[in-house]
C-alpha cells in the first residue's frame, strides 16, 4: 500500500492507465491539428476526435454533434449560461440557481446579475437537494434558463433531475445541468432526464485536466447560444480555438471506460463507503453525516466530526489525503457555502471533512484511513475544551460565545 | 500549506494538555473564541503568591490554535503574573513562524492567558484573606 491514501475523488481523480495509453500518441506521432484539411496529419486528428466525440455523446445519450469541447466545467458553465442568456435576453432575463452550487455557476451569475438579469438562488432541503416543486414555484414567464447541480460537489446529494426536466419543458424553460461529479457514477441521460444543456469534466472521470464538454440539445428544442470565444469558428462556431487534440482522445476515452464500467465502479465505491461509514459511526459518537442519505453519489462521504476543528483533523490523518469543506475554497477560512447553506451550523461546519471513493481505492486502504481517522478524532477530542464540556453535561450549544472573543 | 516545524511540533506533542480545578480560588481560567468561528481556547493558571506554578489548556481549532495555546502555557509556567501578562502575540507568531492567515491564532492565545489572569484576579477580590 502506498502512502498517502487518496481519498479525495471529487477533487480529482487519477488518469486511468488505459486513457493515458490512448492520448500518447496524440503528442507524439499523431500530432496534427484537427482542423487542417489537406494532409493525413490533419485527418488523423479529425477522425480521433470524431470517434471522442462519439464516446462522451454515447455516456450521456446525445447525439455527436451536440458536444462542444471546453477546457473544462468551468469553461462549459460560462458558455452555457453566458451563451444562452444573451441570446435569450428578449425572452426574459430571469434565471433560477440555487444557493448549493459550484463556484462556477455562482459567480457567472453574480456576473449576469451586473449585465441586468435576475437570478433566484433557491433554497436546498436540509439534505441540499432541490425539489421540482420549489423549482416550479420559482418559474416565471421570462425564466429563460434552470440552472441545478446534478450532484453536489461536496456532500454528493443528488438532485431530482428528470422531475425537474420535465416541469422546464412543460413550462417552456432551458435546463442546464452542472453534471461534473455525476456523470460516470450515476446513469445519466439527456433524452430521457429532458436536460437542455450539461457540463462535465475528464478529470473528474479518470481522465485528463483540462478538458471538458458543453452539451447543447439540438431537437425539441434547438438551444441556440452566443460563443464567448470568439476566432476561427471551431466546434460549429460555439467554442474557438484549435482542439485539444490528446485531451479530447482522453476524454472520449474515459467515458467510454465510465460507460462499460459504471455499475461495477459504483459498486466498488459504494462497498468501500459503507465500509468506512460502518466503523466511524459504530467507533465514534457525536458524528453527523452531511448530504442525503438516499439520494447521494455512490462514491461520496461528507461527514462532521463535531468538537473536532476540521483543519486540525486533516493535519492528524497525515496518511490520507481529504478536504474539509469544499477543495476548491479551503484556501479561505469561511465554512462552505453547500453547507451553510442546508442549514449545518457553523460549528458543524468547520468540523466537515468529505471522503472520496474510487476506481483506484481499496479496502485495505480504507481500512487503514479508517484507523487513521477514528485515532485522530480521539486524540483531538481529549484536546478539546468543547468536547470536555459534553462529557460534564455542558450543551456547547446552548453558551452565548459572544462575549469570549 | 505547509506548517512550520515549530507548529508540528506543538500540534504531534502539545505541552500541558488538561483541566484544573476551576472551583479553586487560586486558580484562573480563560475560555476565548467560539464554536462558530473555528477556535476555542480554554487555559487556565495555578498562582502561588504571584507566580503562576501550573498551567493547562484545551483547544478545539487548526493547528496554529493548538500550537499557539500549548506554546502560550509552555511560556507562562514559572513566570510572574504580570511578566504573563506582558507577553504579546507578536511573540508567539514570530516562534511558531505562523503565516498571516493564521495570526488570528496567536491573538487568541494572547487573549486566553489575559482571560484566565483576570478570572484570577476578580476570584482574589472577590476572596477576602
Ligand atoms: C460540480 C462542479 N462543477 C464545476 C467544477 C469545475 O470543473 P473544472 O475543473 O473542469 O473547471 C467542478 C470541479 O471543481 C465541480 O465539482
Amino acid at each position: 500500500m502506498d502512502l498517502p491514501i487518496y481519498l479525495d475523488y471529487q477533487a480529482t481523480t487519477p488518469v486511468d492507465p488505459r486513457v493515458l495509453e490512448a492520448m500518447l500518441p496524440y503528442f507524439t506521432e499523431r500530432f496534427g491539428n484537427a482542423a487542417s484539411r489537406s494532409h493525413a496529419f490533419g485527418w488523423a486528428g479529425e477522425e480521433a476526435v470524431d470517434r471522442a466525440r462519439k464516446q462522451v455523446a454515447s455516456l450521456i445519450g446525445a447525439s455527436p454533434k451536440e458536444i462542444v469541447f471546453t477546457s473544462g466545467s468551468t469553461e462549459a458553465i460560462n458558455l452555457a449560461l453566458k451563451g444562452v442568456g444573451e441570446m435569450y435576453a428578449s425572452k426574459g432575463k430571469h434565471i433560477v440557481t440555487s444557493q448549493v452550487e459550484h463556484k462556477a455557476v455562482l459567480d457567472t451569475c453574480k456576473h449576469l446579475e451586473k449585465q441586468g438579469f435576475e437570478v433566484t438562488y433557491l433554497e436546498p432541503s436540509p439534505t441540499g437537494r432541490v425539489s421540482v416543486e420549489t423549482v416550479a414555484a420559482a418559474l416565471r414567464e421570462d425564466t429563460c434558463i434552470v440552472a441545478l447541480i446534478w450532484a453536489n460537489n461536496e456532500i454528493g446529494t443528488l438532485n431530482p433531475i428528470r422531475e425537474i426536466g420535465e416541469l422546464c419543458h412543460e413550462r417552456n424553460a432551458l435546463l442546464f445541468t452542472d453534471a461534473t461529479q455525476a456523470v460516470g457514477k450515476v446513469p445519466v441521460d439527456v433524452e430521457r432526464d429532458g436536460v437542455d444543456l450539461l457540463c462535465l469534466s475528464a478529470h473528474k472521470l479518470y481522465g485528463p485536466k483540462g478538458i471538458g464538454c458543453l452539451y447543447v440539445r439540438r431537437r425539441n428544442p434547438r438551444v441556440r447560444l452566443v460563443a464567448q470565444m470568439d476566432g476561427g469558428g471551431h466546434e460549429r462556431g460555439m467554442r474557438s480555438g484549435t482542439l485539444n487534440v490528446p485531451g479530447i482522445v482522453g476524454i472520449g476515452e474515459a467515458c467510454a471506460l465510465c460507460e462499460r464500467e459504471l455499475d461495477a465502479d459504483s459498486e466498488h465505491a459504494r462497498a468501500l463507503r459503507d465500509r468506512f461509514e460502518g466503523r466511524i459511526f459504530a467507533e465514534l459518537d457525536h458524528v453527523h453525516l452531511n448530504g442525503d442519505r438516499e439520494h447521494r453519489l455512490p462514491n461520496c462521504s461528507n461527514v462532521s466530526f463535531a468538537y473536532v476543528e476540521g483543519e486540525s483533523l486533516i493535519m492528524g490523518v497525515n496518511d490520507v489525503a481529504v478536504s474539509s469543506g469544499s477543495a476548491c475554497t479551503s484556501a479561505s477560512l469561511e465554512p462552505s457555502h453547500v453547507l451553510r447553506a442546508c442549514g449545518v451550523g457553523d460549528d458543524l461546519a468547520h468540523s466537515s471533512i468529505r471522503f472520496g471513493f474510487g476506481r483506484f481505492t481499496t479496502e485495505e486502504e480504507v481500512d487503514h484511513a479508517t484507523q487513521e481517522v477514528i485515532a485522530a478524532v480521539r486524540r483531538l477530542r481529549e484536546l478539546s475544551p468543547l468536547y470536555e464540556m459534553v462529557q460534564e453535561g455542558v450543551d456547547p450549544g446552548a453558551i452565548d460565545w459572544s462575549g469570549s472573543h | 500549506m505547509a506548517y512550520s516545524d515549530k507548529v508540528l511540533d506543538h500540534y504531534n506533542n502539545p505541552r500541558n494538555v488538561g483541566s484544573l480545578d476551576k472551583k479553586r480560588d487560586n486558580v484562573g481560567t480563560g475560555v476565548v473564541g467560539a464554536p462558530e468561528c473555528g477556535d476555542v481556547m480554554k487555559l487556565q493558571i495555578e498562582v502561588d503568591g504571584d507566580r503562576i506554578v501550573d498551567a493547562k489548556f484545551k483547544t478545539f481549532g487548526c493547528g496554529s490554535a493548538i500550537a499557539s495555546s500549548s506554546l502560550a502555557t509552555e511560556w507562562i509556567k514559572g513566570k510572574t503574573v504580570d511578566e504573563a501578562l506582558a507577553i504579546n502575540n507578536t511573540e508567539i507568531v514570530e516562534e511558531l513562524s505562523l503565516p498571516p492567515v493564521k495570526i488570528h491564532c496567536s491573538v487568541l492565545a494572547e487573549d486566553a492567558i489575559k482571560s484566565a489572569i483576570d478570572d484570577y484576579k476578580a476570584k482574589q477580590q472577590a476572596t477576602p484573606e
